[in-house]
């Protein structure tokens, strides 16, 4: 009898403890977790309910969406959008690559040196250096074209010709960025094991062949890292293009002839110049379902295990 | 470290990253030399300034609402961060180490608005903040950023990996739960937390999305709001030499702040980079 008396009130107390417990966390998360909500999943769902509905009604309508589809300039944002990706992504981790291994291989006092500078325009305010970058582009005033003259080669438009813009602007993004993956590339590279180093050159290995068999599948979770979230933050590029063109050199936001227009900057446009929320939240929508896409592509085909 | 000093090979690499310097830094230099030219140095070009024309940074100064800008970015990114590292930690801290029913299910919510691209809550934002009259506001500027997702899922995995033991230790001592947290737990994850505050700090500070929809008048404005819309609506041309003024003023106080803290500001992104 003692004894049983005994082992239901260690889990009555236990139960108690446990009940303590959940109300000590429900406590501590009622606030922050029912402003999280307001903030974040209730516009969210408010943005989709938004796409469906009009201004001047609140009836279900697929009208925005078919305005969308429709709409040229919409399309050449999403492709200008996919550009941006495509140029911007592989090349900004290229680099990132190359400037974290050439460090590594310089060794000594110099490297922090390195790391440092390099790191320097990922610190740097995006609107103040995307100014800076207008003044190096601008064709009177700029010092490219300069330099160009100088070299005895024809000058560019940049930033206000349809062919050059897209470009001109993915540099100044890639210049941002590359620096960002190095870093990432000097953390991952730091925890591959010496010894695997120290065997790949008792079996007569070549640094190349070091360099594939060795270094690149062991960076594999730092490449998934970089490339998806390097597809995410371009495909939502708003900042560099928004103080690259548009204003007083003419045209708007995403010009000249919309060539430079990201999915975003469309968004803002029409969102936030024409005041046509419902019509600007069927845009936010899709990019949400491309971001959602490219998330799940990437987990797919970067997740394969590298063996050794 | 191996004695294998001069080989070509590493001379070679020196002189490669020597050019990405120049290539690197070379902005940074021309924002400044540009920020002390004459008008006349930019119609007609000219690679050093004539002479040193400080009429840019006059005009920033007694001109525009600059001081007003910094000091406007400075208090929204320095509540934002604040807030992220108390509520970020404290939510983290309770999902990770108080199991039970439903905290899963939290962090899984949580967890997937991840997914959710800012520019699709703009727009309900901004409906409700008009609504509200959050519009040219402080608390416009800032309620978006209180607490993100990121921050949580870091911190989550930060306090998993402080030892029960101490926590335990702490409530048999008597310690209340609160404390627990803020005294026993917040130590633990130091790293993790000026991570969170340096990255938090850096993206509202280079904000502009938000800032640029949610400010009107242009005492409210954010550095980078402030920079933009002097340049874009600007009538009469771009002002070249005081938008370079704007920008260095920006730029070099930011390289400053960089090098001082360079060890903790790189380890910090590299932290939040690795972990999550």
């Amino acid at each position: 009898m003692a004894k049983l008396k005994g082992k239901e009130m260690i889990k009555k107390r236990t139960l108690s403890l446990q009940k303590r417990k959940a109300l000590i966390a429900y406590s501590f998360l009622i606030i922050p977790v029912l402003f999280y909500l307001a903030i974040r999943i209730v516009p969210a769902l408010q943005a989709f309910l938004m796409s469906f509905t009009t201004s001047s009604s609140s009836a279900f309508t697929l009208e925005n969406y078919q305005k969308l589809i429709h709409d040229e300039v919409f399309w050449k944002s999403v492709k200008n959008t996919l550009l941006y990706v495509v140029i911007i992504v592989p090349l900004q981790m290229l680099f990132g690559l190359l400037l974290a291994l050439a460090i590594e291989r310089v060794g000594g006092k110099l490297k922090w040196f390195y790391r440092v500078v390099f790191f320097l325009p990922y610190m740097t305010s995006i609107v103040a250096i995307s100014w800076v970058w207008r003044l190096l582009y601008d064709p009177n005033s700029g010092v490219l074209n300069e330099i160009l003259v100088k070299l005895n080669l024809p000058t560019q438009e940049w930033l206000g010709s349809p062919s050059t813009a897209l470009i001109s602007i993915s540099v100044v993004i890639i210049w941002q960025m590359m620096g960002f993956c190095m870093l990432l590339f000097t953390a991952g590279l730091q925890v591959i094991p010496r010894q695997y180093y120290e065997a790949a050159k008792i079996d007569g290995a070549t640094k190349w062949q070091t360099f594939w068999n060795i270094t690149f599948p062991l960076l594999n979770p730092t490449i998934v890292f970089l490339a998806i979230i390097g597809v995410i933050q371009t495909l939502q590029t708003f900042t560099q293009i928004a103080n690259l063109t548009g204003g007083s050199s003419g045209g708007g936001l995403g010009g000249p002839l919309n060539s430079t227009m990201s999915v975003v900057v469309y968004m803002y446009n029409e969102g936030f110049r024409e005041y046509n929320l419902h019509y600007a939240a069927a845009s936010t929508v899709f990019l949400f379902i491309l971001i959602l896409i490219v998330t799940l592509i990437q987990f797919r085909t970067f997740n394969k295990s590298y063996k050794l | 470290m191996k004695a294998k000093n001069f080989s070509v090979a590493k001379i070679i690499i020196n002189i490669f990253l020597l050019i990405g310097i120049v290539a690197v830094s070379f902005p940074f230099v021309w924002m400044i030399l540009s920020s002390v030219k004459s008008t006349a140095d930019f119609y007609s070009f000219s690679f050093w300034p004539q002479s040193l024309d400080f009429s840019g940074y006059k005009f920033v100064f007694e001109k525009t609402d600059f001081t007003r800008w910094y000091l406007n970015s400075f208090i929204v990114a320095i509540v934002v961060t604040f807030s992220n590292i108390i509520f970020c930690s404290l939510i983290g801290y309770t999902l990770a180490k108080f199991r039970v029913t439903g905290m899963k299910l939290i962090f899984l919510i949580i967890l997937s608005t991840m997914m959710i691209p800012t520019e699709m809550l703009i727009i309900p934002w901004y409906v409700f903040s008009s609504d509200f009259q959050w519009v040219d506001s402080y608390w416009g500027l800032i309620f978006p950023g209180l607490m993100e997702a990121f921050g949580i899922f870091l911190m989550r995995q930060f306090m998993a990996s402080v030892p029960d033991d101490i926590l335990d230790a702490a409530r048999i001592d008597g310690m209340g739960e609160f404390k627990i947290w803020l005294r026993i737990a917040m130590p633990q994850v130091k790293p993790a937390i000026s991570a969170l505050a340096i990255i938090t700090f850096l993206g509202n500070w280079n904000a502009y999305l938000w800032p640029v929809i949610v400010t009107n008048t242009a005492k409210m404005r954010t550095l980078p709001v402030g920079i933009a819309m002097y340049g874009t609506s600007d009538a009469g041309g771009i002002q070249w030499n005081t938008i370079m003024a704007m920008s260095s003023l920006t730029v070099i106080p930011m390289i400053i702040v960089f090098l001082i803290f360079q060890r903790q500001i790189v380890e910090g992104i590299a932290l939040s980079g690795t972990k999550g």
